[in-house]
């Protein structure tokens, strides 16, 4: 009130402010500025969504065809004559006959679907049917008859193989541009193809084997599959998880909750830090002279494979660690020990419950960065090694050679054979399959654990 | 620094002393934080510490059960015997003194469990319950003396954490004393609650006096008037002035209490 005696009588106060209805030039400017700021991050986000719908399609429509496969569909007559000259089933001389025994019955199935179905074509020998199949197939059949003695002498249905040239001119990826440069295969035999794939004898179906088979050698791109290295990346994933979640866990649990806090500390905390950003071939350095050239652990072997990405692993699983024990309020571990519990039971009954959905957050997605992890494996011998032999057994699955999943796509990007090309693209397919797997599961997990109360 | 008047030695006679402190000085690094602090705590007695924000009472509080342990740069220099016995010896394992000296905080931390798995958790790792039924047994006894069974019985088994503010304060008093404890630490605790849960609150501790002696830290004066025996009046560290309540708050012997009593200073 003592202001208003002031003001002489009359004369109404100047406002200080224009009125609220108009925006004044200052708040134009700040409205402006935010709108222009949520532009912004609109248009990144929408960049990054872009990126993201190319990469997708590009893996997809790149990797879907390695999942389907060029067949044969053919009845074999398996020939008695040829297959068990004695005519005992005796298993030994079963196993005698090499596949070279069984090429002539596949090429003379192949041609019988020819003749059978009238088709005209200036291929009439047996051996002109050779570049249709597989190499594998032979192999393929032999197998069976090995398994299973009492076919000899019935005619069977077998859906073999088709060669990859076939494959890839059922898939477009031969033309009949490109067989005038190779010698593999002609335009007679895409002539004959085309005709087969009329007739049903030739087709396109699911390639399970792609997912579950060996790895082939370089001429071999049909038999290609990624099965063996996948179970090379879970032996690896069962020592990363093995090793690095317990001592990833008890190291933050102590330099968190129990470690005085000094220079020593510090640097150790500053250095774990650090470690997380280096550069994963130095860990794949580091293993190779300590798993390999002094410790002489197996080269190749998943055992060494999982140790480097434990290294490398651990400082993410101790840093998400120490920052879900961070989150958790100091008050409970004051309610702890305000009625005597010790500091270990504070920590063990009621901080670490806390913290461990963080935990098992972080810890799976340090397993899934090194599942994806390539670099280090190269360094241990894991890329390049052609993994075609199933492991024996738990031990083998962690000591013999073996390759790795990211390591099996890096090898078949290299390969010569452009038929290898979407098989690495399938390969990353599968791959992504698996982190999308393991990151579902730790949405999952966090969302069970997590108390809101 | 600070001499006990004639008054307070005669009720000293009558009532045994639970805790004796003697020239203790607490220094968080180079910071001096309690100068020269000696008092002596009476069994079955509410003590009130008050003082501005910042004077110490909460660190001193903080040393009765050596919860400054967990902080690294404090350190406790002097003697503090509850029961004749130096509880800053070398041989004293804070876990066994803590259980003997049960604490309840400023704001109501019951753990992200069950009521039930809250109080019985002391009992738990003091082994003190043999059997289920033994256990169930202190669980009630506990939440009785902590005045919230009534509201609870219904529902042991929801989590500690759905209660209201006032309803676990009483809870965190209630796991307080479920481990039996001789002396009961109390660092504001009803300033996260509002007036009626305060006045439970209260009256809760007026009843713990029966069995326990209660330290209680407190900003309101009032409080400290309503609940308890003897005050202690903390200022930069120093214990300014200790006697029985009612003679701090009508007759205060030094300048600075009187002052802060009617406002001046805080």
């Amino acid at each position: 009130m003592t202001n208003a005696s002031i003001i002489p009588p009359g004369s109404a106060p100047e406002p200080r402010h224009g009125s609220l209805t108009t925006a004044d030039a200052r708040t134009k400017k700040r409205n402006a500025a935010e709108k222009r700021f949520r532009m912004y991050g609109i248009a990144a986000i929408a960049v990054g969504l872009i990126f993201l719908v190319v990469l997708l399609t590009a893996i997809i429509t790149n990797g879907k065809s390695a999942f389907q496969q060029t067949f044969i569909m053919t009845e074999v007559f398996l020939d008695p004559a040829k297959l068990d000259k004695k005519g005992d089933r005796n298993i030994e001389d079963i196993k005698k006959v090499s596949t070279f025994g069984y090429t002539p019955l596949l090429q003379n199935a192949i041609l019988a679907e020819v003749t059978d179905r009238g088709i005209e074509t200036p291929l009439t020998k047996a051996k002109d049917m050779k570049a249709l199949m597989s190499a594998s197939a032979a192999a393929q059949v032999r197998d069976m008859v090995i398994d299973n003695p009492a076919l000899i002498g019935l005619t069977v249905e077998f859906r073999i193989l088709a060669s990859s040239r076939v494959d890839g001119y059922l898939k477009g990826r031969v033309s009949r541009e490109s067989v005038a440069r190779d010698k593999s295969i002609d335009a007679e035999h895409l002539d004959l193809t085309d005709a087969l794939r009329e007739a049903g004898v030739i087709a396109k179906k699911f390639n399970l084997s792609f997912i579950t088979g060996a790895d082939a050698s370089e001429s071999r791109a049909e038999q290609a599959g990624m099965g063996v290295s996948i179970l090379g990346s879970l032996f690896m994933m069962l020592v990363v998880l093995g090793l690095s979640l317990p001592i990833g866990v008890a190291a933050s649990i102590y330099l968190e909750e129990f470690a005085p806090q000094n220079r020593w500390t510090d640097l150790i905390e500053v250095n774990i830090s650090n470690l997380a950003a280096v550069p994963s071939i130095v860990f794949g350095i580091l293993g190779l002279a300590v798993f390999i050239q002094f410790a002489h652990l197996p080269q190749s072997a998943p055992l060494v494979g999982g140790l480097v990405l434990t290294l490398m692993t651990l400082p993410t699983i101790i840093i998400s660690t120490r920052a879900s024990l961070k989150s958790v309020p100091p008050s409970i571990r004051d309610a702890a020990l305000g009625i005597g519990a010790s500091k270990m039971q504070s920590v063990f009954h009621h901080v670490l419950p806390l913290a461990a959905p963080g935990i098992l957050t972080g810890t799976i997605i340090g397993l899934a960065q090194a599942l994806g992890e390539t670099a280090p494996l190269l360094l241990i011998g894991m890329v390049g090694y052609i993994a075609s032999n199933y492991p024996d057994g738990i031990a083998s699955g962690f000591l013999d050679p073996n390759s790795a999943m990211p390591a099996q796509i890096y090898e078949w990007a290299k390969r010569a054979d452009p038929a290898y090309y979407e098989r690495a693209w399938g390969g990353i397919i599968i791959l992504l399959v698996f982190l999308l797997t393991m990151n579902l599961i730790a949405i999952i997990l966090r969302r069970r654990f997590e108390r809101r109360w | 620094m600070y001499d006990a008047p004639k008054s307070l030695e005669t009720t000293l006679d009558q009532k045994t002393i639970k805790i004796t402190a003697r020239d203790v000085q607490v220094y968080y690094g180079e910071n001096h934080a309690i100068k020269d602090v000696s008092v002596d705590i009476q069994a079955n007695t509410v003590t009130a510490f008050i003082g501005p924000s910042g004077c110490g009472k909460s660190t001193f509080l903080r040393c009765i059960n050596r919860m400054n342990d967990t902080i690294d740069i404090c350190r406790v220099e002097g003697s503090i015997q509850l029961d004749g016995e130096d509880i800053y010896d070398k041989r004293v394992d804070p876990v066994q003194l803590r259980a003997k000296v049960g604490m309840v905080f400023q704001k109501p931390n019951p753990f992200p469990k069950s009521i039930y798995d809250n109080i019985a958790y002391g009992p738990r790792i003091h082994g003190l319950a043999t059997s289920k039924a033994d256990l169930d047994d202190i669980v009630e006894k506990s939440l009785r003396r902590g005045a919230i069974w009534n509201e609870v019985k219904d529902r042991l088994h929801a989590p500690g954490t759905g209660l209201s503010g006032g309803q676990q304060q009483r809870l965190c008093i209630a796991r307080a004393i479920a481990t039996e404890p001789e002396v009961l630490l109390m660092d504001e605790p009803c300033s996260a609650l509002d007036p009626i849960a305060t006045a439970q609150v209260e009256e809760l501790i007026d009843e713990l006096r029966q069995q326990y002696s209660v330290v209680i830290v407190t900003h309101s004066m009032q409080q400290a008037a309503r609940v308890s025996q003897k005050t202690a009046f903390f200022h930069l560290g120093n214990l300014v002035e200790f006697g029985d309540t009612a003679q701090i708050f009508t007759n205060p012997e030094d300048s600075r209490t009187e002052s802060y009593i009617t406002g001046r200073i805080g």
